[in-house]
Formats: structure tokens, C-alpha cells, sequence
């Protein structure tokens, strides 16, 4: 064993290393910071710094354990803006909840490191260690109502279940492990192919466990089970992040295992995928028509995309691929603004949480509603926004690898979210409003509000320029 | 030359700024934003026609929406010879009727919403000439359409006016079925929508059959045909010409710019545009001289004997449409879209001249009820006799060009052209004689309406007669740019159009050309005599003839009893099957069956799955478990 001599190059993952340390600063710098205000917006500093270090970094480091390529920075983007995005709509809402303390952020900061270091894995050790770090930050985040007996039980389920899905992971790890003597993933692939064991059960087996584990963290059917409890009893400023920035990672991961590890494979995981997505989309979509709490009801709409964006990776090759990582950017956008929305509606002795809450609210808050038209729109895949082109390129995938029966099944669900998803448009602006209800505003949510809107149309009129940049990402994989 | 883009996008912005803000803040100054945006769409035009002039010409598309394999659908713009005269006269009639309808809307409850939708209406009208690919043509297509809809239904209160707009929108409907049947037969034929490539590839498809509900129907043929249905509808052709004089309900302003000047001639923009589709297919092109010279006599004798000073014109109107296609029906396209631009001038003149009548009479309007007006409206009257000179051929005046020029065209172009000629010529007889029993009866005279009405007579305001005086320079005038060699001039804008429509084939002597002219000339003044006979000599003669051939009479009067034929054969049976099948049989049970059956089985399904999300962490955990387990068992073990 050589010993390392000198410093190995670490150009690669110096973003990681800015957010790293900044994050660490700003742990300690909140100590003398009174006003929260300030650490949220050296929170976005932070982001745009790191943001700024990964136009530069390309390349390996670690003998291949930590890979930054296209792949990895557009889905580091990804969580970057969702980052960004739900600090924006934070600052106001956890004064409201009086949980107004600084270390939010630096946990937000954490766990969005965690997702870079999960999109960048070269090694499931490194993917195993991102996991843990995003997933043990979101477990504080997701109890961060200290006072609330709901957050406290969200927080402690989603612990316990995240546990027993990284046991999966590590198990599919060790068998893997065992079976081709490393963690590497190209290794791995590399002696699949070389000694032709692609098919030996045991392989599969692990492929099946990196499916649950995986899917845990997508909240794919049946491994979802945690999302709606969850989703409900977190800070609804959480869950809009929980439900954007740990789901594009999971796909992040899903996509680098399955595709560099187990490409030889693709027909057989693509046959374990394709009812999982059905069930997924079913589950979501069935699911949702029947709740009352939006927090709720937005979480199962969040499982049912999870099955949308799985139909990209069951497709596979670069189109496939670059459909699901543009559909995970827009869908970031427009969900972090549906929930940015959601957020308005919650004042001081006000929960603002169910549906009925938003009859008539066209006729109080006419742009609020709006701006809920327009995710609610597009979240149904309406053009001309950003949802249509997305789930238009996805299913295009589809179509184009042979799935047409698939993207069919996918458009008959989406048709059935349009139900409940209108059916908020229709409580808007069809009825009389019951109550006086009060929005929330501040500076910070306006212009997180602002910049979903015009994302979400922006994309939708002119998608080219996001499509190449996935299309460009996915072409160095 | 880039600066284009504004032309379409001003008007485009004008109309959000209008319906989002009209409302509360802009209000009665609402005509400020459209009329800027406009007249620098105007302006704009303007420039890009020197440039075209100057050679220089424009066709990229400006950017790609989505694309599907072959299918794409994307903005982009040509700009051509054939677009910058469309330009020119959509820009310069719309301008003018926003001017006028500052006056003529004053104080209109619906002030900010009617000119947020002229700006729609110019945008989508300017989209619609600028396309350079067949989607585009039928977004712009189907968006003047809608604000055709939207404006002739403007005061919605009135039952006439929304059942006016729904008449137009459904009649229009079958045209463009037919219409979009062509788009798709395009895109299955040549595999692209961009005019550029099918134009050029056109000459592929000559003999190529294709088989159309089991027969064998020439291919060049099928597709200029169902492009020409959608032509039929907007243009409103025989035998989908009803809804046109019905769209009269709506403001004036309105009739002179949408049902007059510009979206009604876009189907004569459309053939003119499809040339390259149009000429290889002989049988498409004479149905549509034939359906054009057809249309262009029957409205005439109908608007001999109509009361309503607008339906008159709105008749002149589809009479005059139909002179447009007979032209390019016998293949000279340069003078359909001559008499295109020149019949924009002096037919919104004639409305807007109704307009200002109507302005003074309270909204009165049956000409018999009128008379006098020239001492109380000179202006009006003044203007109003230049442009029927005008659509009268009157020697000199821009009408009697571009008329001249089709007549010639249809002689010259063969056994049928000789029939064509006949009829137009006819026409122009009819022409005369309408336009002109709408001055004498109107105009000249003793007035006949109330003492009340007479009371109130007065010129219109400068607002309104300055548009009036303008387009009665375009009437005299506008035509000079195309006059024929026979008398000295150069054919500058045949000689213009010709890079994009060609020439127009057809040779004849000199002779015969003067001959035809004379003759036509002759018609035309014989029209004007005639009017004036019957209605200042003798104006007893008028119900005398009526009298004695009261059956021509009844069936002018009731517009050959069309509309109640289609009453009959199609409304009535279509609400049959509407309320005895559709509603019965169709909605009631099977639809509404699997309407209201899927989502109270799914919501029934809903509450049912909900029951395992018991909030047991367990239990969540138990169904992971089984999950993973279930797929590995099927995986493995199967």
C-alpha cells in the first residue's frame, strides 16, 4: 500500500470543501448573530459561492471514489436553487412557528451537502456517507417544532424508517461487495462484464436491494409509506425542501448506480422498475384525491412524480436520462412554489393547512391564487408551462425506447391528478370565501415566489435551452 | 431589419397591459396604449417594406417550442413581398380604426376590454400573415377567429349579438375541419409544416394519389382543396358566407377592420400563399375561380334589395371576396391580393362611413329611414361617394384597377375564364347599382326617420372623420400603384408580388383588352345611372318592379332562404340527435355512466387504500419489508 506522499487533487470537489467549511463557519458565526434574518441570508452567500466553485470543477478525485462531471452539476444545481428557494420561503414562516433559530440553516447547508456528495459518489461508500449526512440533517429538520407533537412524530418515524432503509443499502452493499470485492462502481461494472456473473442471483438480489433503499428516499410505492406523515408533520417549509432536493438526489444516485454499475443489467432493473413506477404513479395519484390536508395531499402528488421521473430512468440512454433530470429541475421549481403558496396561508393562530381553506380565495388574494393556478397547472402538466414540457420529454423518452404502452399509462394518471389538483383551482376561484384569511408576506417570499412563477413559465415557453443543458449534462456521463 | 419582431409584439403587449390593468387603472385612456402600439407596428411595417422593396428578405424561425421526431412546432417569421403588402394594410386599417373607434366607443362601459382585443385581434392577425410554417398560419388563423368572436359578441347582453358571434364561430368550424385535415395531409405528405421545404418539394407530389375514404383522389388536388374549406369559412364563400352578414352585430369599428379589411380576406392571403400547391392541381383551381365568381354574384343580388345599410355593405363584402378568389382562381394571384389592398381601403371606408351615419342616427339602421344626410354629414357623405365610386370601377379610382385587372385576367385565361368574365362583369353592374342606392336613398333626399332623429343629426367628430378622410385618399389612390400597361403604367405591384405568387398566365390582344375594360367600365357606370334613375328620377319604380316580380323579390329579400334551408337540415337535426341521442342515450347513460362511475370507483378505491396508512411506524415498515420481499421473490423464484 502506497502512502500518500503528497496532497491529491482535489480541484473536484472543491465546492464540497467551500460548502464544508462555510457551513461549519456559519454553525458558529449564528452564535453572535441576533437577528436570523442574517444567517439565512449568509446561508444563500453560501449557496451562491458554492454555486460558483462548481462552474469550475471537473474531473475525479480519490482514485475515482468522487466523480464531478455534467451529471453531477446539474443535479448540484438542482439542489442548489432548492436551497435557495426554500430558505427564501423559510425566514417568515419559523418566526411564525417561533422555532427561529439560526442552526436551520446550517442544517440545510448540511443536508444539501449531503446530496452533493450522493450525486458526485464514484463509491457507495461516499454515496453511503452523502446519504447519511442529507438524511441525518433532514431527520433534525423534519422535528425542527420542538413544541409540536405532529413534527416530533414525523422526525421520529422518518428516523426509524430511514434507518431500517439504509440497512437495505447496506446489505445490497455487502453482497455486492462480496461477490466482485470492491464498492467501486466502474470496478463493479467492470467485473460483472469481465467475468460474466451479470446474472448470478446474487447480484440481482443486491440490484433488488439498492432498489428499496433507493427507493426509500424517492418515496417510490411501496417503500413510501413514511412520505405523507412525514411531509404532514414537518415545517411546511421542510417538507418544500424534503420533497424537491432529497428526491432529485435519490434519482441522482439511482441514475449513477444503475447506469455505471449495473448498465449491463438495464433490462432486468428496467423490468423491476416498470411496477414499481405504475405502482408508484397509482399509489400517488389514487391517494391524493382523498385528503383534506394539503401538506398532505401535495405529498402524494409527490410520490406520483417520483413515478413520472422514474419513467426517464426506465427509458435509459442519454434521452431517457436527461428527460428525468430536466423534469426533477422544473419540478423543483414548481413544487417549492406550491408550497411557497401553502406557507402564506399559515399565520399566527392560523394553520391554514386544509383545502377548504382556499374557497374563494381568488376573490381575497387574487394573486396569491394565481400564482397557485399556475403551480397547480402545472404540476398537472398544463401548457404552456414548465410541467407540460417536462412530463411531454419524459414520456417522449419513453415512447421513443419502445415504452408507449408506459407513457400511456403515465398520461391516464396524470389525467386523474388533474382531478385534485384543479380541484384547488376550483375551490379558488368557483367559491364564495367561508373566512377571512390572511396571508403572510415578506420581501424574501415574494421574490421565492416570483422566481418559481417565472421559471415555471419561462420554461414552458421556451424549454430548448434547458433541455440542451440536461441533454449536454448527460452527454459526459 | 430585425426590429420586425415589434410588429406583431407590440400589439401583443398592448392587449396585456389593457386586460390587466384596463380595468382599474387605465380605463377611458385604454385607446392610448393600443393606438402607440399599433402605429409603431405601423411604422415599423412601413421600413420593412422599403426594405423588401430594396430586395432584402427575411424567413428563420425565431425559436423552437418542442420537438417530436419530424413534428415541430416552432415561431418564425417570413417576410416577403406577399407579407409586407398583408403588413401594410393590416397595420394601416387597424391604426385607422383605433383612431375612430376612440371617438365611436366613447363612454362604452366595455372602453378598455374593446380595444385590449383590437390589439389581440392585430397581434394574431400579424402572426398569421408573418408565419413562415402552416402551424403558425393556423394558431393565427384560429386566434383571429376567436377575436372575431370575441368582438362580434361584444355587448353580450344583446341575444343578437352573442347568437351573432356563436353563428360565426361554429359556422367557421367547418371550414377549418377541413382546414386543419389540409395542415396534417401537409405534414403526412412532406414530413414538415415550414413553407420554405413543402413549397419546394411541392413538385414531388404531382400524380401522386392518395386513397380518401376508399377512392383515389389526386393528392395536390385533396390538400389545395381542404385548404381552400378553411378559405370558404373565413372568407365567408359559398356556401359557409351566412355568418358574415350576421357578424354586423357587432361594434362598427369592428366590421370595418375584422369583417371587412383583414382577417376575412386572410382565406384569399391563404391561397395566395399555397400558390405553389394551388397551380398543379387545375380541378382545385378552377372550383375555386368558380366558387369565388359564384359567391361574388350571389351576394351581389343579394345586397339589391337589403334595407340594413351594414348588411348591404357586409354582402358587397362577400361579393367582393368572391371577385378576389375568381382572380386567383384563374391563377393571377397578384390581382386577388391587388384588389385585397385596395378593397381594404375603400370597403373600411364604407363601413366606417355606416359607422359615422349610425353615430348620428342613434344607432338607426335602415336606409329607408335615412335620407338627406348629405347637408347634416358632408364629410361623411363626401368620403362615402369616393369610396362606392371606388368599389364601382369608376375609372381612376383605386378600385377600378384591381378590378379591371381580374376581369382581364379571367378573359384572358381560357373557354372558362370567357364564363368568369361574364359573370364578374354582371357583378360590377350589381355593384354599382347597390352602392350607389345606398347614397341616393340615404344621402340625397327628404330624410323619413323621426323628428326626434332629425333633431339630432350632426357631423361626426374630428376623431372619426379624420380616419375617413385618410382611407378616402387610399380609395382614390391606393390602386395607382398598379396600373396597366394598356394605359401607360408599369404594373409596379404585380410586377412585386411576382417572387412570391408569379405571373399570371393567359395572353390576349389589345383589343380585347380594351374591349373587357369598356365593357366593364361601361357595366359600372350603367350601375351607377341606373341607381340614380330609379332612386332620384323615379323612386316609385323600385316597388313597382318588386311588385311585379315579387317572387326574385322575396327570394333576394330572404337571402335565397339559406339560412333556413341550413336551419332545417342542419340545426334542427343536430339538436335532435342532440337532445334525443347525445343527451338521452350518449351523455345520460354511457358518459355520464363512466364520468361519474370512474371517480367514485377511484375515490371509493381512495378511502379504501387510505386505511393502510394507519400511522403505525411498524406497519410502514412491515409493507417496505413485504415490498422488498415480494420482488425478490418474483425476481428470483419465478
Amino acid at each position: 500500500m502506497k502512502i500518500l506522499t503528497e496532497m491529491p487533487d482535489v480541484t473536484a470537489l472543491m465546492p464540497e470543501i467551500v460548502m464544508t467549511c462555510l457551513a461549519l463557519v456559519l454553525l458558529m458565526l449564528d452564535l453572535f448573530i441576533r437577528r436570523k434574518e442574517i444567517t439565512a441570508l449568509l446561508a444563500i452567500v453560501i449557496a451562491a459561492v458554492v454555486g460558483f466553485f462548481l462552474t469550475g470543477s471537473s474531473g475525479t478525485a480519490f482514485s475515482g471514489m468522487f466523480i464531478s462531471d455534467g451529471y453531477s452539476s446539474f443535479f448540484k444545481l438542482i439542489f442548489l436553487v432548492s436551497l435557495v428557494l426554500s430558505v427564501l420561503i423559510s425566514i417568515r414562516y419559523i418566526k411564525i412557528e417561533s422555532v427561529n433559530f439560526g442552526e436551520y440553516y446550517s442544517l440545510m447547508l448540511f443536508s444539501t451537502l449531503g446530496m452533493m456528495l450522493m450525486a458526485s459518489a464514484g463509491d457507495i461508500i461516499v454515496l453511503y456517507l452523502g446519504l447519511e449526512l442529507m438524511a441525518l440533517s433532514l431527520y433534525v429538520l423534519a422535528g425542527f417544532l420542538r413544541h409540536d407533537t405532529k413534527s416530533n412524530e414525523a422526525s421520529l418515524k422518518y428516523f426509524l424508517l430511514g434507518a431500517f432503509a439504509s440497512a437495505f443499502l447496506l446489505y445490497g452493499t455487502s453482497m455486492i461487495y462480496g461477490l466482485t470485492g470492491t464498492t467501486n462502481l466502474k470496478a463493479i461494472a467492470h467485473y460483472l462484464a469481465a467475468n460474466g456473473v451479470a446474472h448470478n442471483p446474487a447480484v440481482m438480489l443486491s440490484v433488488i436491494l439498492f432498489v428499496v433503499a433507493f427507493g426509500f428516499k424517492i418515496a417510490a410505492a411501496p417503500f413510501h409509506m413514511w412520505a405523507p406523515d412525514v411531509y404532514e408533520g414537518a415545517p411546511t417549509s421542510v417538507t418544500a425542501f424534503m420533497s424537491v432536493g432529497p428526491k432529485a438526489a435519490g434519482f441522482a444516485v439511482f441514475g449513477r448506480v444503475f447506469l455505471t454499475a449495473f448498465g449491463g443489467l438495464q433490462v432486468d432493473w428496467a423490468g423491476i422498475l416498470i411496477p414499481l413506477a405504475i405502482l408508484t404513479m397509482a399509489v400517488g395519484n389514487i391517494l391524493a384525491i382523498s385528503q383534506t390536508n394539503i401538506k398532505r395531499m401535495l405529498a402524494y402528488s409527490s410520490i406520483a412524480h417520483a413515478g413520472y421521473a422514474l419513467i426517464g430512468l426506465i427509458a435509459g440512454g442519454g434521452n431517457g436520462v436527461a428527460s428525468m433530470m430536466n423534469y426533477l429541475f422544473i419540478y423543483a421549481f414548481m413544487n417549492i412554489g406550491a408550497f411557497g403558496v401553502v406557507i402564506m396561508l399559515r399565520t399566527e393562530g392560523f394553520k391554514g393547512e386544509e383545502i377548504t381553506d382556499y374557497e374563494g380565495l381568488a376573490k381575497s388574494h387574487p394573486l396569491a391564487a394565481a400564482l397557485m393556478l399556475v403551480f397547480m397547472f402545472s404540476l398537472t402538466g398544463i401548457p404552456p408551462t414548465a410541467g407540460f414540457v417536462g412530463k411531454f420529454y419524459l414520456f417522449m423518452a419513453a415512447v421513443a425506447e419502445g415504452y408507449t404502452w408506459l407513457a400511456l399509462v403515465a398520461v391516464i394518471f396524470s389525467a386523474i391528478s388533474a382531478y385534485f389538483y384543479l380541484r384547488i383551482v376550483m375551490y379558488m376561484y368557483m367559491k364564495e370565501p367561508k373566512a377571512e384569511v390572511a396571508l403572510s408576506t415578506s420581501a424574501p417570499h415574494g421574490i421565492a415566489l416570483a422566481v418559481a412563477t417565472c421559471a415555471v413559465l419561462l420554461i414552458g415557453v421556451l424549454p430548448s435551452g434547458i433541455i440542451e443543458l440536461a441533454r449536454a449534462a448527460v452527454a459526459g456521463f | 431589419m430585425d426590429n420586425y419582431l415589434l410588429i406583431p409584439f407590440l400589439p401583443l403587449a398592448a392587449f396585456f397591459v389593457n386586460i390587466l390593468f384596463g380595468k382599474t387603472l387605465i380605463r377611458d385612456k385604454s385607446h392610448w396604449v393600443s393606438l402607440f402600439a399599433v402605429v409603431c407596428s405601423w411604422v415599423i411595417a412601413v421600413m420593412t417594406l422599403f426594405e423588401v422593396i430594396g430586395g432584402r428578405t427575411v424567413n428563420r424561425d425565431l425559436y423552437t417550442w418542442i420537438v417530436s421526431g419530424d413534428f415541430r412546432v416552432s415561431v418564425g417569421f417570413l417576410i416577403d413581398q406577399l407579407t409586407a403588402v398583408m403588413l401594410i394594410v393590416v397595420t394601416t386599417v387597424s391604426s385607422l380604426v383605433h383612431i375612430y373607434s376612440i371617438g365611436y366607443m366613447h363612454g362604452d362601459k366595455g372602453y378598455y376590454r374593446f380595444f385590449a382585443y383590437l390589439s389581440l385581434f392585430t397581434f394574431s392577425m400579424l402572426m398569421l400573415v408573418m408565419a413562415n410554417n402552416f402551424l403558425q398560419l393556423y394558431f393565427g388563423w384560429e386566434a383571429v377567429g376567436l377575436c372575431s368572436y370575441f368582438l362580434i359578441g361584444f355587448w353580450y347582453e344583446k341575444k343578437s349579438a352573442s347568437d351573432a358571434g356563436k353563428k360565426a364561430f361554429i359556422v367557421n368550424r367547418f371550414g377549418d375541419f377541413g382546414f386543419g385535415l389540409g395542415v396534417i395531409m401537409i405534414f403526412l405528405t412532406f414530413g414538415t409544416l415550414h413553407y420554405a421545404p413543402v413549397f419546394g418539394s411541392v413538385n414531388g407530389i404531382v400524380g401522386k394519389t392518395v386513397d380518401f375514404l376508399g377512392l383515389q383522389v389526386d393528392l395536390p388536388t385533396l390538400i389545395a382543396l381542404l385548404l381552400f374549406c378553411g378559405a370558404v369559412g373565413k372568407s365567408a364563400q359559398l356556401p359557409l358566407h351566412v355568418w358574415l352578414p350576421d357578424a354586423m352585430e357587432g361594434p362598427t369599428p369592428v366590421s370595418a377592420l375584422i369583417h371587412a379589411a383583414t382577417m376575412v380576406t386572410a382565406g384569399v392571403f391563404l391561397v395566395a400563399r399555397c400558390n405553389p400547391i394551388f397551380v398543379l392541381s387545375p380541378p382545385a383551381m378552377n372550383v375555386v375561380a368558380l366558387v369565388g365568381a359564384v359567391t361574388a354574384l350571389f351576394a351581389g343580388t343579394i345586397a339589391l334589395v337589403q334595407n340594413d345599410i351594414k348588411r348591404i355593405v357586409a354582402y358587397s363584402t362577400v361579393s367582393q371576396l368572391g371577385y378576389m378568389f375568381l382572380a386567383c382562381g384563374v391563377g393571377a394571384f397578384s390581382a386577388g391580393i391587388f384588389h385585397l389592398y385596395t378593397h381594404a381601403f375603400f370597403k373600411a371606408l364604407l363601413f366606417l362611413g355606416a359607422g359615422s351615419v349610425m353615430h348620428a342616427m342613434a344607432g338607426e339602421l335602415d336606409i329607408q329611414k335615412m335620407g338627406g344626410l348629405k347637408k347634416h354629414m358632408p364629410l361623411t357623405y363626401w368620403t362615402f361617394l369616393l369610396a362606392s365610386l371606388s368599389i364601382s370601377g369608376v375609372p381612376g379610382f383605386a378600385g377600378f384597377f384591381s378590378k379591371d385587372e381580374i376581369l382581364w385576367r379571367a378573359y384572358a385565361s381560357g373557354p372558362l375564364g370567357h364564363l368568369l368574365y361574364a359573370i364578374g362583369a354582371l357583378t360590377a353592374l350589381l355593384t354599382a347599382f347597390y352602392s350607389f342606392r345606398i347614397i341616393f336613398v340615404a344621402f340625397h333626399g327628404k330624410f323619413r326617420g323621426t323628428h326626434e332623429q332629425e333633431h339630432h343629426l350632426h357631423e361626426s367628430p374630428k376623431i372619426m372623420t379624420v380616419p375617413l378622410l385618410i382611407l378616402a385618399a387610399g380609395a382614390l389612390a391606393a390602386g395607382w400603384v398598379g396600373i396597366p400597361p394598356l394605359l401607360g403604367g408599369g404594373e409596379h405591384f404585380a410586377e412585386f408580388l411576382a417572387p412570391v405568387v408569379g405571373h399570371a398566365k393567359g395572353e390576349g390582344t389589345h383589343a380585347e383588352e380594351w374591349a373587357t375594360m369598356i365593357t366593364a367600365v361601361i357595366l359600372g357606370l350603367g350601375g351607377i345611372a341606373a341607381a340614380a334613375f330609379v332612386y332620384l328620377r323615379k323612386s316609385t319604380l323600385a316597388d313597382t318592379v318588386a311588385g311585379r316580380f315579387s317572387f326574385i323579390y322575396r327570394l333576394l329579400w330572404n337571402k335565397y332562404y339559406v339560412d333556413e334551408l341550413y336551419d332545417t337540415i342542419i340545426v334542427r337535426p343536430t339538436f335532435w340527435v342532440a337532445k334525443n341521442v347525445i343527451v338521452g342515450v350518449t351523455d345520460g347513460k354511457i358518459i355520464e355512466g363512466i364520468v361519474n362511475g370512474v371517480p367514485r370507483f377511484i375515490g371509493t378505491l381512495s378511502s379504501w387504500l387510505r386505511n393502510i396508512q394507519t400511522g403505525m411506524v411498524h406497519q410502514y415498515a412491515a409493507v417496505m419489508a413485504l415490498g422488498a420481499f415480494v420482488v425478490i421473490a418474483i425476481v428470483l423464484f419465478w
